[in-house]
């Protein structure tokens, strides 16, 4: 693609890696710049809540635990509990689960050239789900496992599927499109069963319901050392492929030209996004949105270098996921809403605001 | 999982998941033949019924619920349908013999008035009383040809999910609609309803007499050990809960107890988990069944220690039936409540 036809259709631009590429320099700002706004949602986030604890008394209990020094928090037990036992790990898991999608967003969609790919496609979030709901819905006798891991095995087993499906098809079987079709026909099959099985075990209903809107409800450090390993590894295995990400985005052929194995690295990228985000869809049930906006907005705004993109769509999508379970936690308090509720009506018009000005340039 | 676990759990989800329906379907659905109205005794409009409480064990003819008379059968019959006060008369022109009830509710009702003999079959999660006879019928998902299959004079049901409704009213079935009741008041109105509509009227009062006198006694049990003391009732781990403001509050209100949940004004909240903690509730109630929380879980849960309940072991149990159906066991429920408090409080002050 030309250079000025770029420029004049920023959007395609976008998604065939033509956006502007910021100079070194200018993508440590925009990176540090990304930090800050996580560090401050990381604060907010810990310092708004249902609960009553004023920022101060908050201020000075993190203060007192950080150097063993100062001033007496004044907080009740309860309150302690609230804060160190409830509403840090939810805030540290909200962080991981957003950077996860928001990462396997941008890795999908680089790896297929499709600007609807996100950790939902090929089947990971249907598998999940229907994992989800059998563990639900036989209750007791697959308690052993517990809901997060047959909800991991589904995001795996709807994957696999994909992918095996995808490479049935022979010649083109490693061909972006083809996999994303499967991908198409994977979750559909899967979401037929799941709200099958739904409809059969109807009393469950409510349980199943608001486990697919998402929810960062925690049992405290737990969740979050589970999903952690899976986290940092497949972060470290996206972040290792910004640079093949970049050549990738030309073409399977002119990757090849390059010496990138297209196939291999898209199967490596896959699996480890995919664990990715199974592992952190197994806590919070299925948050949408993230994945495919936040990395869209910084393409419209950095370019599409992963180099950038990668990092800085971790970082925002902690922030933004942060940011909105603050929303969710606060606004209808003491009432909670569903976080998937608040990123979709949160993450839609600030996309569209996106959208503009990027077109407007 | 069994059948019967199944079915508590049913009898949990079916709370706020009827309250939706309610909310969805605004209360219609029955129509009926206008000319008819005439021909029953005191087939009043139904707006004087509710809000009047206390004195209604001593009405036994309140206008709106129980419109016929003295012998259990003069038909037809009037009757309101759905929720209170936006109900809509429906009209009932024989005594009937072959009840289909897709209520878990309902059935407790009809076989407590005395007309479970004419009750032909009953939906999956109807288990309560024993004799009624259970079918793989759905409450939730009504398949109007597998209700009408049983041939019903009448149909009783607590929704309107897939207009049902309309399509035995085609078929020239009445429905009688008895969605989830806000309040013990409604509940007893359903009651003599049900009684009205299946020629048990006279029963039916005294069931709903028995009943309140049963919460009565419970009540005065426990006399002033639940006075101002907080509690939480859990519906299922995600902190779905009854406020204060349903029929399930009302039980707990009756002992001087106070709803944490009440501030968020809606019924059946889902809390966050901070609010509850900070709350500190004196006691906390769960619903029993393999879905819900064990106190022992309750107990590990990450900064509950610190609750007062928690502290004192004084999560309670409750059944998930009876805690959850608007019907005749409400006393059972209330019952429960005042043993706990007579337990737990000693503990806890």
């Amino acid at each position: 693609m030309s250079t000025p036809a770029a420029a004049r259709r920023p959007l395609a631009a976008t998604l065939t890696g033509g956006g502007a590429r910021p100079r070194p320099g200018r993508r440590a700002l925009w990176v540090a710049a990304a930090a800050g706004l996580l560090l401050l949602a990381l604060a907010v986030g810990v310092l708004v809540g249902p609960a009553g604890l004023t920022p101060r008394a908050v201020l000075l209990e993190l203060w007192h635990a950080a150097t063993g020094s100062g001033a007496a928090s004044g907080l009740s037990s309860q309150q302690e509990a609230i804060l160190w036992q409830i509403r840090l790990p939810r805030v540290v898991l909200g962080a991981l689960v957003g950077a996860m999608l928001a990462l396997a967003g941008a890795a999908y969609q680089g790896v297929f050239r499709n600007p609807l790919a996100d950790p939902y496609l090929l089947g990971v979030s249907s598998g999940a789900g229907l994992g989800a709901t059998l563990a639900i819905v036989a209750g007791g006798s697959l308690a052993g496992l517990g809901l997060p891991v047959v909800a991991f095995l589904g995001g795996l087993v709807g994957v696999a599927a994909t992918y095996a499906l995808g490479s049935s098809v022979g010649g083109g079987a490693r061909s972006s499109v083809v996999i994303v079709l499967a991908g198409v026909a994977v979750a559909a099959f899967l979401n037929a069963v799941q709200t099958f099985v739904q409809q059969r075990y109807d009393d469950t209903l409510r349980s199943v319901y608001s486990w697919l809107l998402g929810r960062l409800s925690t049992q405290g450090w737990a969740e979050v050392l589970t999903v952690l390993p899976y986290v940092v590894l497949a972060s470290v295995v996206v972040l290792l492929h910004r640079r093949v990400l970049d050549v990738m985005s030309v073409g399977d052929t002119e990757a090849r030209s390059l010496g990138v194995d297209a196939g291999r690295t898209r199967l490596v990228l896959v699996l480890a996004a995919t664990l990715g985000t199974a592992a952190v869809v197994s806590v919070s049930g299925l948050i949408g949105f993230v994945g495919i906006v936040v990395p869209h907005a910084v393409r419209l705004v950095l370019g599409a270098s992963h180099r950038t993109l990668l990092p800085v769509s971790m970082l925002l999508g902690a922030a933004f996921l942060v940011g909105a379970d603050v929303l969710a936690r606060t606004v209808m308090s003491p009432a909670e809403l569903p976080i998937g509720v608040v990123t979709a009506l949160v993450g839609a018009p600030f996309f569209v605001v996106v959208l503009r000005r990027a077109r407007l340039r | 999982m069994n059948a019967r676990t199944t079915r508590r759990l049913a009898a949990v989800a079916s709370l706020p998941l009827a309250a939706l329906l309610v909310a969805a379907c605004g209360g219609d659905g029955t129509t009926s033949t206008p000319a008819d109205g005439a021909t029953t005794s005191g087939g009043a409009a139904s707006e004087a019924a509710a809000p009047d409480a206390a004195d209604t064990s001593a009405a036994p003819s309140d206008p709106a619920s129980a419109p016929t008379g003295d012998a259990a059968g003069d038909f037809p019959v009037t009757v309101a349908s759905g929720q209170l006060p936006d109900t809509t008369d429906l009209v009932v022109e024989e005594r009937p013999t072959s009840i289909v009830s897709i209520s878990p509710t309902a059935t407790e009702m009809l076989f407590a008035v005395g007309a479970g003999e004419q009750v032909v079959a009953v939906d999956a999660f109807s288990y309560y009383p024993e004799e009624a006879p259970v079918t793989d019928l759905s409450g939730f998902e009504p398949n109007l040809e597998a209700i009408l299959g049983y041939d019903p004079d009448l149909v009783v049901a607590s929704g309107d999910p897939g207009d049902l409704v309309s399509g035995l009213d085609a078929a020239g079935v009445p429905t009688l609609l008895l969605p989830s009741a806000l309040d013990l008041e409604e509940s007893y109105d359903q009651v003599r309803r049900v009684g009205a509509a299946t020629g048990h009227a006279d029963a039916a009062e005294d069931v709903v007499a028995e009943t309140q006198a049963n919460i009565d006694a419970a009540v005065a049990d426990a006399g002033d050990a639940g006075e101002g003391l907080t509690y939480y009732h859990e519906l299922d781990p995600s902190f779905f809960t009854a406020s204060g403001d349903t029929f399930i509050g009302e039980v707990y209100g009756l002992f001087g107890l106070e709803n944490i949940a009440d501030e968020t004004g809606e019924a059946y909240p889902q809390l966050s988990q901070e609010f509850v903690v900070e709350a500190d509730p004196d006691l906390v109630f769960v619903t029993s069944g393999d879905f819900s929380a064990s106190p022992e879980e309750i107990a590990d849960r990450s900064g509950w220690g610190e609750v007062t309940a928690v502290e004192n072991g004084d999560v309670v149990v409750v059944d998930a039936d009876t805690a959850s159906r608007w019907g005749p066991r409400t006393d059972e429920f209330a019952r429960s409540v005042a043993d706990a408090l007579v337990d737990a409080v000693p503990a806890g002050r």
